[in-house]
């Protein structure tokens, strides 16, 4: 096969990988990325469309204000495709003191870092968010925090890096980096295809591991299944993104511009699955997710589900991901083990990988999530 | 593993039909000029149609335009209809009610 070479060659086209390809096309870099299955296969066409700033660690939280503040506003004009971005903000429920408590520390906390939150009571809760239960006695909310459509967002930047002239290839799955003296310059594939490139970027999910294995690489992380539910479209009910907090049993949904109501919860079983799985729903999960929405919102009683999936998240050993150049093999990158949580950060992480693969700063301080922090 | 497509091969211009306005996916109303775009724009699978232009994603899941869906694209392609593989289906084939999944909801 002809043209097997580019100045990049990325592992994996989900939101991470196609994001890092259009970011590279953008600056003149030839770039391969290798798919295994199809464009937006995992997590990130399977998402809540989460795009929070609130809740999240310090080491991670520059990135969801870097992209919130200057990418996120004007990305659909930016890929041509209406991704559906609304900075409507994140209201987390207290539905007892302890939870008043525990959101007040975390106001406080937020506050600190410079990120607006503030505490609603009842009355001011039910004003923005009027169908919530009335065993909720308070929230607390995140104006500049919203939500977009994962699926378009994920597949528009694959449409305009493509149309930018980043060459995606389907049906491609690497198996491990070449080597050449030292320096990663290249991937093989399962075909016993070679691909070379002067950077070498892993966005495969959790299957980063096993491939960054091959250089002896090793991202401590490991594989969870969660599930999200479609409710049937709605008349317009509230704009922003909801959360239930993780002590109550977790959970986040949103209306999207359709009309449908998207929500994922969490079950007690998620954890024993068999892990070699493939991802399908389970059947506890509906019921659950169905229990945990009526009793915050009864409103959904009788509106009916019309559709459930699930997708694998890559949990981190320290819940954060690891993004950025490896120095144990130069000339490989990765960003991988996001923990469920990397949608919402995704364009600020791509653009930082773009900005490291042509050895730029990164726009943004991403060293703490560097795969160093595991190396005792 | 899904088969190899070089999604930069040539599969010439989009040129505009006579019947692009005719709705493919009426549980959406997505017409025929709008998946023909979506497989101009890159998408050369059924899920990514889907998941692209919503055709297939309302309440009947695809079960009348999947099959014309799936001859677009292979015409699109110049490729065997056969050589394309469905969407997946989804939990629940039929809508249902909140209240009928959950237990002790009332
Ligand atoms: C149900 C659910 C809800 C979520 N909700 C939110 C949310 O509300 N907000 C938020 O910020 N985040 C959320 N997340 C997390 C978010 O979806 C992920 O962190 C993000 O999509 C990760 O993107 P990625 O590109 O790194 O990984 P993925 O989307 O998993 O992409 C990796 C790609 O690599 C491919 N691949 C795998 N192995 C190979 C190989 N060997 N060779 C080639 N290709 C390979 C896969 O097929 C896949 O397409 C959620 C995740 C799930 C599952």
């Amino acid at each position: 096969m002809s043209n097997q070479c580019a100045d990049v060659v990325i592992a994996g086209g989900g939101v991470m990988g196609n994001a890092t390809a259009y970011y590279l096309r953008k600056k003149g870099c030839s770039v391969i990325v290798l798919e295994e299955e199809m464009l937006g296969n995992g997590g990130s066409s399977r998402n809540g469309g989460g795009v929070r700033q609130s809740g999240r660690d310090n080491r991670e939280l520059p990135l969801a204000i870097y992209g919130i503040g200057n990418i996120w506003p004007h990305l659909s004009e930016e890929l041509g495709v209406d991704i559906e971005y609304h900075q409507a903000g994140n209201i987390k429920f207290a539905k007892d003191e302890r939870g008043v408590e525990f959101y007040k520390k975390v106001v406080e906390q937020n506050l600190k870092k410079g990120l607006e939150l503030r505490m609603l009571n009842q009355a001011e809760t039910r004003e923005i968010c009027p169908l919530v239960s009335d065993e909720i006695i308070a929230s607390c909310y995140c104006p500049s925090d919203g939500h977009a459509n994962a699926l378009m967002t994920t597949l528009a930047f694959y449409k305009r890096a493509r149309e930018l002239g980043a060459r995606f290839i389907t049906g491609e799955k690497v198996l491990s980096v070449k080597l050449h003296k030292g320096r990663a310059k290249g991937v093989i594939t399962s075909r016993g295809n070679v691909y070379e490139g002067d950077k070498i970027i892993i966005t495969a999910g959790y299957e980063s591991r096993a491939i960054l294995n091959s250089v002896h690489i090793d991202v401590p992380m490991r594989r969870k299944l969660i599930e999200v539910i479609i409710i049937e479209m709605q008349p317009k009910i509230f704009p922003m993104m909801i959360t239930i907090p993780d002590y109550d049993g977790g959970g986040y949904g949103h209306q999207t511009d359709h009309g449908s109501f998207v929500f994922g919860g969490h079950i007690p079983l998620e954890n024993y699955l068999r892990p070699e799985e493939k991802e399908v729903t389970q059947l506890i999960t509906t019921a659950s997710n169905c229990n945990q929405l009526v009793s915050y919102f009864p409103y959904f009683k009788d509106a009916k589900v019309i559709r459930s999936w699930s997708g694998w998240t890559d949990l981190c050993q320290d819940e954060v991901p690891v993004i950025g150049n490896i120095d144990e093999v130069p000339g490989l990158l990765t960003a991988c083990g996001f923990t469920g949580h990397g949608f919402g950060i995704s364009p600020a992480v791509a653009a930082c990988l773009s900005e490291l693969a042509v050895d730029k700063e990164p726009s943004v301080d991403i060293s703490g999530l560097s795969y160093s922090r595991f190396i005792m | 593993m899904a088969e190899y497509l070089d999604r930069s091969s040539d599969i010439g211009k989009l040129v505009a039909m006579p019947d692009d306005d005719m709705i493919i996916c009426r549980c959406e109303e997505i017409t025929k000029g709008e998946i023909r775009k979506a497989i101009h724009d890159g998408m050369w699978t059924m899920t990514e149609i889907k998941r692209y232009t919503r055709a297939g994603m309302g309440l009947c899941q695809g079960q009348t335009c999947s099959r014309i869906i799936k001859g677009m694209i292979a015409k699109e392609l110049g490729v065997l209809p056969l050589s394309i593989d469905d969407n997946t289906a989804r939990v629940p084939v039929r809508p249902v009610e909140v209240r009928v999944y959950g237990k002790g909801i009332n």
